[in-house]
Order: structure tokens, then C-alpha cells, then sequence
């Protein structure tokens, strides 16, 4: 019902399906309307004009009513064009899901004799189809049924072999259900929607075959119409009595595109991924809906972010990733934002270039001022140009984020040229040196290798270097260490430690590990559904935690060699960002919360660079509320939730 | 590289061998005395006589079946009986005219089509986009043949810029000089390729759209390269990875639409000859052109699955 209703909220899949409608109704009633007899031959009125004596459509070479001939040849043609589309859908999927119900040495045979049928080029094997049957409009639809079959084979057994191994049908065996009683009821209601689907796409183009074939005189035999002669027969006089061919032409035309149009219609309502607007494409730059005027700039660092807010618009639901997060780093600083994996960090992070995919994602308010230049908002050129210059990003997993198909030299000589104007010679030599400069051994035979042949320690060094390639101001690494093993995280971590040192880079490190911000951050920013709930010099915030939240986020830290501290995680899971509680985020996990928590938004209180957002802190920060300290954290024992929580 | 090649070569020969052996059982479907039904009208005794003798059609099937094989390994397909030529002349004379018309709609349509759908996936739910959509649309519910035919009344009848007739083939057989040549395949070589242009078209649109969310993508934008790098250079790449077989499948439908245009435009190619031959019962025409012609394009398949294995360093050769 609902994939109906979806069909038909697509307009041009409804206009599709209408019109498709009308062309068979006229087809069935065909025999019982006032037409000339189709094969009526009349030599007084040959090739008559539209109109002319009484012919709606003119009559062809031989005095025929072209509209007689045309309807009725409108009936053969759909007929031929469906009956092939069902005989290839039932045959093939009779060999798909044998194939894939009994795999094994079946499902290699019949593959193998698929994949040989496939080997053709199809009108080879219909014509010689139709050169052992003999030119016949059965024999052309046995044809085309035949070279089709294949597509449907092969889209049947894929769908079979998912549903084969399904617990239901392991069920069925177990029963003691026979083979076909599991492929009648098990395996056919699951398959039929593919059927169908593949069918819908596919019988258009049937019904072009069929009317091809036609065409080359091997179809329909004179003086039966179908499309496909007639236009056949009108390709004969075509310079003289061009008019013939428009009817059957533009009949084919119209119901292989209503066809089609329904086709997408429904191939597009069975689609999942259309729904939910996964398919849309990201546009240069996160769209920016900002209401109200941007937070004046600070001066605070050389990156400040003043109430940045960030959503995802979905059909139906927003998802608040950023609510307003004000943050700044100086040169030569480094900032870590932690949180758990959800928490809006990430987001954070590529908001500041307006790398967000856009859509869904929508930048809604607050400002983003890089050496004192809001870049929310910014025109496209100016952004591009601060991109990969002075901003660069280091992200996670470098298997993903660098360019499969293009050698790591190619990718920084690229990330050079996009900002200088230098000769490839110039940027090569100076990509070398950056592989050197992050420690690449090698580097020389190494320039030219595919990320794919690098182990992951190495290509986040190139990831690295690409972000040093233009000796920019900041560096955001978005959780650069998370795909890496202990020891080559270890590397990485005191690689961009001495970077930072001797370029004076101010980086804005994203994690969701403490032990990491310990080694490498001046300062931490802790994020929480979207909000900063607490910040601090690292130092500080290790010592003394003032939130909850961070509390328990530190236990979760394992220490090495002690084993004196069982780990506890965080008991219940974040609040989904669409749905966010009125007052503290944290309260529904928070073994302190008082009902006040619970009823107005908590600000974030505090001076000079430290403040938390709790009413009721685990330490004494100034200007915030009166440390309160709640229980220690205590291990917890591991239950299934928390497992699930913490993946 | 060299190996790679080698061993898809060596793996064609099966595909080969399955596919004589396809094209033999189906000429076997043929009901009835084979030889009258070869011959038709001409099933005298005597010439009934020689095609059994020829095809050694006493023989039970799998024989039968190695006599035409080792035959055909000799370069021997058999006599056309309505040309009285050998099969082999005539289908390879055939199929370069018919390699020409379908080598450079292929062209056309792999260049537009995948341009077409490049453009139509940046500029998503844009105008371009909906446009070229719709084009498509049009593309893939037109019958070539139909297309053709307007072509030839709207710039050959109307306009009068190219002929709708009367290419004579290539210059060494007798054809036209290249200007000729070219003068006369404007019109079928463009009817052809629109039709596989809006397949082209669809399928790299989706792949482009698939492309652009990867997180290379985001890294290229990261680094500042402009919109214009990012689609045609970022994700042209990485899409042709899929495109190009799909490139490889449309040559088929390229080719089969060829018969259709070649009847439009009464061009001297293969698919001609087979429809004539079906007609005039020329079977031995038919199995050799349709063996010939189905070998030709798995060996191109092959130069596709090589161009597949260049471009993307990740396949192993």
C-alpha cells in the first residue's frame, strides 16, 4: 500500500501509469470500435493525407486505414510485448531460484550457461533464434522471451541466495517441508517483488525488440499489422508518404515511455535509499541558513567559533548535531573536543569549511571567524581558497579519505598546485619533502604508490602531510588515530605534537579518547548532544572533573599495569538529537539529576577559559554553582545494554 | 599487464568454444529435413545430397558438432548458397561497414552520454539535470529505427545535409573516399548512438551520485580543490571505475541497434546481411556471421576488461 502510495505521489509515474491505462483500454475495446476492417485494402485512396476521405490517419501504400491498423496493430504489438516480458520473467526466475536455493554445482552450471547466453550481443542469438524457427510473430516472441531470460536469471538467483539462507527457511528444512514446498512458499512471496520490479523495467524494451524485429520483416507476417511493420512497411515509402510512419512510431514512443516512466516509478518506491534522500549529492559548501545577525568576532584566537549551530534536515525530522558551540584556539594551541561517537564533534569540526554534507546538513546560526574572517556564509570562492591554506583537516580512517585511484604524490602535488602557482616539478619535489617531513621511509619510491598499498600508520602520514602542504594556520584532525593500531597512534600523536611545536600550528584535535587529549591537548572542550558541557586546561579537567558527564567519561579510561579501577561505562545511551529533553541533556544519565535540572536550559558558567554546564558540579569551578560531589563512579557490572552503549 | 592480457585470452577461449556450441544447437532446433529447409525452393535431390554431405548431417550431433568446429578452426565456414561466395568474405567485407557505423556511435554515445551524466549529477534536481533526464527518457522509449527515419526526413528531405542512402562501404572495397564516408554515416552513426547514449547517460549520473558522498570527496573539498576538479577530476575517475564496464555491455546494444539503422539506412553492414540471409533461408550465412561476429565482441569485451584493469590500480594483473 505504501510503496503504491509512493508511486503515485511521483507525479510522472502516475502520468506514466495513466496513460498507460488508456492505451490498453483502447487496445481491449479495439474490435468493437467503428473502424475499417485492418486489412481492407482500398486502391482508389492510396497514402490518403490525415483527414482525407474519411480517414482520420490516412490510409498506407496499399489503401489501408492507417487508424484501423494502427489499434489493432497496437493490440498485438503490447500483447507480444507483455507475453515475452512474462514467459522471460517466469522462465528466468525459475532458473534463478533454482540456482539459488540449491547452489553448488547447480547454481555453477546454470550460471555459467547465463553468463554464455549474455556473451552475445542479444539480436545475434534472437536472429538466430528466428533463423532456425523461420520469420513468424511466435517465433519472434520466442526470441525475444529467450535473450531475456538471462537478465532475469541472474537478478532472481542474487535475491534467492539472500533469502536461502534465511532462519524461515532453515525452519522449513527442519519441518521436514520438501524442496519445492519451500521454494512455492517460502522463497517465491519473498522473490516475486524483484520479479515484478525487473519485469516493470524491462518490458519496455521488450516491446521495442518484438517491434524491432517486426520491423526487419521477421516479426509479424504481411498483411497482419503490428507496430513494428507498419512502420516496416512505411520506412519503404517514407520520402514519398512520410505521414505513414508517424502513427506507428509515435504509438511505440508513447507506451514504451509511459512504460518506462512507471517503471522508475516503481523501481524508485521499492528503493530504500531514495527515501531517506541518501542518494541526494553534497553540494561545494554546507548551506548556510543563518537567522539573525552573526556574533561580533572576539579576537580570541586564530580560529573562533561563537555559537555555532549545525542540523541535519531530514524529510520530516531536524537533528539539532550542533547547538551552539563557542569555542576559540590560539597559534601554537592545541584544543581536543571529546565525546562519545554522536555527539556533534565531528560536525563541529567540518562546519568550520563548510564541509557538512549539504544536503541534509544546514548550518543555522553563529560564526566561524578564521584570522578574524566569518567563513559562515562566506561566498564559495573565498572558502575554497581559505580551504587546504589556512585551514586544513586531517581525517579518520586515510583508506577512505584519500583518493583510491590517484598516487599519494599526485594527491599532494595537487593540494599544493590547488593554492600556488608552481610548476609540477616544484610541487613534486616540495611533496617529497613532505613525505620526508612526516617521517615517510622511502619517500622517494613511496611518492609514487596508491594508498591502497601503503599500511594505515602510513597513509595517515600522508594525510598529514597533505594538511602541512600548504603550511597552513590551523589543523582540525578529525579522530586521525582512531583506525590505527596502540603503537602507530603513539607515532602519529608525537609526530603532530612536534609539528605543532615547531610550526606553531594551532590544531583542534577531535577524539573520543581521553588517554590520547592527555598526551597531546593544552585544552579540552567536552561536547555532549550537541553542546559543550564542559571545558578546561587538560590538566584541570583530568584533576578535577566538574561534569558528570566528564567524570564518568574519565572512567572509562583503562589504566595500564594498575588494575586497581574496574572500567564503568556510562549507563544508558544519548538522547537522539531530535528529540532533545527540555533543561541538562545528561539528566536521564545522571545519577545526581534533581528535577531542576530537568526544567530549563543549563548555560555554560564559568571564567577564564574554564566553566561547566551543571547546576550541580563535582568541583569547584569558579563563577558555576557550588560543587555538589556525587558518589564516586563504581564499576558496574558488564550487562548486555552497556555493551551495546558503548558500541 | 602483458600476463593479464594473456590470461583473459585464455579464459576467452571457453567463452568462445560455449558460444559455437549455443549458435550450433539452436541451428539444430531446426524442425524438419535441415538440408530442405536450407534450401528451399532449390531441394533437389542432388543438392540435398551435398549439404549432408557438406555439414555431414548423417552423422549424430555431437559428430556433426566437431566436423563444423574443426572446420571453422580452419577458417572454413561454408559456402553462402544465395551469394555463392565464401561465408567468411562476405562477413568479414560485411562487418567492417558495420564496425565503422558502430564504432562511431560508440563513441558518441560513451563521450556525451558519460558527459551528459556527469553534468546531470552535479547540477542535481537542476535545470540541465531535468533536461538531459527527460532527454534520456526520450532516448531509451524511442525505437532506433523510428529516430532514424525522422533523421532522415528532417536533414536529408527538409534540410538536404546528408544523404539517407546509399553508402557504397569503405574505400578499399569499392566505397567512397573518407569525405564520402563520413558524409553518409553522420545520420545512422547519430540515430544509433542516442539510444545507448541515455543508458550511458543513466548509469554514470548514478555512479557520479554514489561518488561524490565518499569521504575522498570530502578530503579533495578539504583541500580546496575547486567544484570543477572535484566532479571532473575527483569523481570522473572514481566513477569510470564503474562506468566502464557498463561502456563494455552498451557495445552490445550498440551493435544490435546496428541492424535495425543498417535497414534504415540501407548501410552495407553484418546486420543487413543477416536479415537478408534469414530470408532467404541462407543458414550457413547466418551461423557464420552470427559465430564471427559474437567471437569479435568477446575479444572486445577483453580490450574493455584491460582498460578496466589500467585504470583502476586496485584490480591485480
Amino acid at each position: 500500500m505504501t510503496t503504491l502510495a509512493l508511486i503515485a505521489r511521483n507525479r510522472l509515474a502516475l502520468w506514466g501509469g495513466i496513460v498507460l491505462i488508456l492505451v490498453i483500454l483502447l487496445a481491449l475495446v479495439t474490435p468493437w470500435l467503428p473502424l475499417y476492417p485492418p486489412n481492407a485494402t482500398d486502391p482508389s485512396i492510396k497514402n490518403a493525407w490525415f483527414g482525407e476521405e474519411g480517414h482520420l490517419l490516412g490510409t498506407d501504400h496499399l489503401g489501408r486505414d492507417i487508424l484501423s491498423r494502427l489499434l489493432w496493430g497496437t493490440r498485438v504489438s503490447l500483447a507480444i510485448g507483455f507475453a515475452s516480458a512474462v514467459i522471460a520473467a517466469v522462465l528466468g526466475a525459475a532458473i534463478g531460484i533454482v540456482a539459488g536455493y540449491f547452489g553448488g554445482r547447480t547454481d555453477n552450471i546454470l550460471m555459467r550457461l547465463i553468463d554464455l547466453i549474455m556473451g552475445f550481443p542479444y539480436i545475434l542469438l534472437a536472429l538466430a533464434i528466428v533463423a532456425a524457427l523461420g520469420p513468424g510473430l511466435m517465433n519472434a516472441l520466442i526470441a525475444v522471451a529467450a535473450v531475456n531470460i538471462p537478465f532475469f536469471a541472474r537478478n532472481i538467483r542474487g535475491v534467492t541466495v539472500g533469502i536461502a539462507h534465511k532462519e524461515f527457511v532453515d525452519a522449513a528444512k527442519l519441518a521436514g517441508m520438501g524442496h519445492v514446498r519451500i521454494i512455492l512458499t517460502e522463497i517465491l512471496p519473498n522473490v516475486v517483488p524483484v520479479i515484478v520490479v525487473a519485469a516493470s523495467t524491462t518490458v519496455g524494451w521488450m516491446i521495442l525488440e518484438t517491434a524491432g524485429l517486426s520491423f526487419l520483416g521477421l516479426g509479424s507476417q504481411p498483411p497482419d499489422p503490428d507496430l513494428g511493420s507498419m512502420l516496416g512497411l512505411a520506412k519503404d515509402s517514407l520520402i514519398t508518404d512520410p505521414h505513414v510512419s508517424y502513427p506507428p512510431g509515435l504509438m511505440i514512443l508513447i507506451i514504451v515511455m509511459s512504460i518506462n516512466l512507471l517503471g522508475d516509478g516503481i523501481r524508485d518506491a521499492l528503493d530504500p535509499r531514495l527515501r531517506s534522500g541518501a542518494l541526494s549529492r553534497p553540494a561545494a559548501a554546507t548551506t548556510v541558513d543563518r537567522r539573525g545577525a552573526a556574533p561580533a568576532f572576539r579576537d580570541e584566537g586564530i580560529l573562533e567559533m561563537t555559537d555555532l549551530s549545525t542540523e541535519f534536515r531530514l524529510k520530516r525530522r531536524t537533528y539539532k548535531a550542533v547547538g551552539g558551540v563557542t569555542l576559540a584556539v590560539k597559534p601554537g594551541e592545541c584544543l581536543g573536543i571529546i565525546g562519545e561517537s554522536g555527539s556533534g564533534k565531528s560536525v563541529t569540526a567540518l562546519s568550520v569549511m563548510g564541509l557538512v554534507a549539504s544536503p541534509p546538513g544546514v548550518i543555522t546560526g553563529g560564526a566561524v571567524y578564521v584570522e578574524g574572517e566569518d567563513t559562515v556564509g562566506m561566498p564559495y570562492r573565498q572558502l575554497r581558497a581559505l580551504r587546504g591554506d589556512r585551514v586544513a583537516y586531517i581525517f579518520q580512517d586515510p583508506l577512505a579519505t584519500l583518493h583510491p585511484l590517484f598516487t599519494v604524490g599526485d594527491q599532494l602535488v595537487e593540494a599544493i598546485r590547488v593554492h600556488h602557482r608552481v610548476s609540477d616539478k616544484e610541487a613534486r619535489a616540495k611533496a617529497l619533502e613532505l613525505l620526508k617531513q612526516v617521517r615517510i621511509p622511502n619517500a622517494e619510491s613511496r611518492i609514487d604508490s596508491y594508498p591502497h598499498e601503503m599500511s594505515g600508520g602510513m597513509r595517515q602520514r600522508v594525510g598529514i602531510a597533505m594538511a602541512l602542504a600548504n603550511d597552513p594556520e590551523v589543523i582540525i584532525a578529525d579522530e586521525p588515530t582512531t583506525a590505527l593500531d596502540v603503537t602507530v597512534q603513539a607515532q602519529i600523536l608525537s609526530l603532530l605534537s612536534d609539528l605543532r611545536r615547531e610550526r606553531g600550528l594551532a590544531i583542534v584535535f577531535i577524539t573520543h579518547d581521553f588517554g590520547v587529549v592527555a598526551q597531546l591537548c593544552d585544552r579540552v572542550a567536552v561536547m555532549y548532544a550537541g553542546r559543550i558541557v564542559e571545558e578546561g586546561s587538560t590538566s584541570d579537567i583530568l584533576r578535577s572533573p566538574a561534569h558528570p558527564y566528564t567524570k564518568r567519561l574519565i572512567a572509562c579510561v583503562p589504566e595500564l599495569g594498575e588494575g586497581k579501577r574496574a572500567l564503568a561505562a556510562i549507563p544508558g545511551l544519548p538522547p537522539a538529537v531530535d528529540r532533545l529533553p527540555d533543561g541538562c541533556h545528561f539528566a536521564d544519565r545522571c545519577p545526581k539529576a534533581r528535577d531542576v535540572c530537568r526544567q530549563d536550559d543549563v548555560a555554560l558558567m564559568g571564567q577564564g577559559g574554564r566553566a561547566v554546564r551543571c547546576l550541580f558540579p563535582e568541583a569547584e569551578v569558579p563563577g558555576a554553582p557550588e560543587a555538589v560531589p556525587g558518589p564516586p563512579v563504581e564499576a558496574e557490572p558488564i550487562t548486555a545494554d552497556r555493551v551495546e552503549a558503548a558500541q | 599487464m602483458g600476463s593479464y592480457i594473456l590470461k583473459r585470452l585464455v579464459s576467452a577461449v571457453p567463452v568462445v568454444l560455449g558460444l559455437t556450441i549455443v549458435v550450433f544447437l539452436i541451428m539444430a532446433m531446426i524442425p524438419g529435413d535441415p538440408a530442405t529447409a536450407i534450401l528451399g525452393a532449390y531441394a533437389t535431390p542432388e543438392n540435398v545430397a551435398r549439404i549432408n554431405r557438406d555439414l555431414g548431417l548423417d552423422q549424430p550431433l555431437p559428430v556433426r558438432y566437431f566436423i563444423w568446429l574443426t572446420s571453422l578452426l580452419q577458417g572454413d565456414f561454408g559456402r553462402s548458397y544465395s551469394l555463392n561466395r565464401p561465408v567468411l568474405d562476405e562477413v568479414w567485407e560485411r562487418f567492417q561497414a558495420t564496425l565503422l557505423l558502430a564504432g562511431a556511435s560508440f563513441v558518441i554515445c560513451s563521450i556525451l552520454g558519460v558527459a551528459a551524466g556527469v553534468v546531470s549529477a552535479a547540477r542535481q534536481y537542476g535545470t540541465a539535470d531535468k533536461a538531459i533526464t527527460f532527454a534520456v527518457l526520450l532516448g531509451i522509449s524511442i525505437p532506433s529505427f523510428f529516430l532514424g527515419m525522422m533523421l532522415i526526413l528532417i536533414f536529408s528531405v527538409s534540410l538536404g545535409w546528408f544523404p539517407p542512402s546509399g553508402m557504397q562501404g569503405l574505400a578499399y572495397l569499392g566505397g567512397g573516399g573518407f569525405r564520402d564516408v563520413a558524409h553518409h554515416l553522420v545520420l545512422p552513426a547519430t540515430a544509433l548512438a542516442l539510444v545507448a547514449l541515455g543508458v550511458i547517460a543513466r548509469l554514470s549520473r548514478s555512479a557520479m551520485l554514489e561518488v561524490l558522498r565518499q569521504d575522498y570527496i570530502r578530503t579533495a573539498r578539504a583541500k580546496g580543490v575547486d567544484e570543477r576538479g572535484v566532479v571532473w577530476r575527483h569523481a570522473l575517475k572514481a566513477a569510470m571505475v564503474s562506468i566502464v564496464p557498463v561502456l563494455g555491455l552498451q557495445a552490445g546494444f550498440v551493435l544490435s541497434g546496428a541492424v535495425y539503422i543498417e535497414k534504415v539506412f540501407e548501410w552495407p553492414g553484418v546486420g543487413r546481411m543477416l536479415v537478408d540471409a534469414i530470408l532467404q533461408r541462407d543458414l550457413l550465412l547466418v551461423q557464420g556471421g552470427v559465430v564471427l561476429v559474437a567471437t569479435l565482441y568477446v575479444l572486445f569485451n577483453i580490450i574493455v576488461d584491460v582498460i578496466q584493469a589500467m585504470l583502476d590500480p586496485r584490480i591485480k594483473t
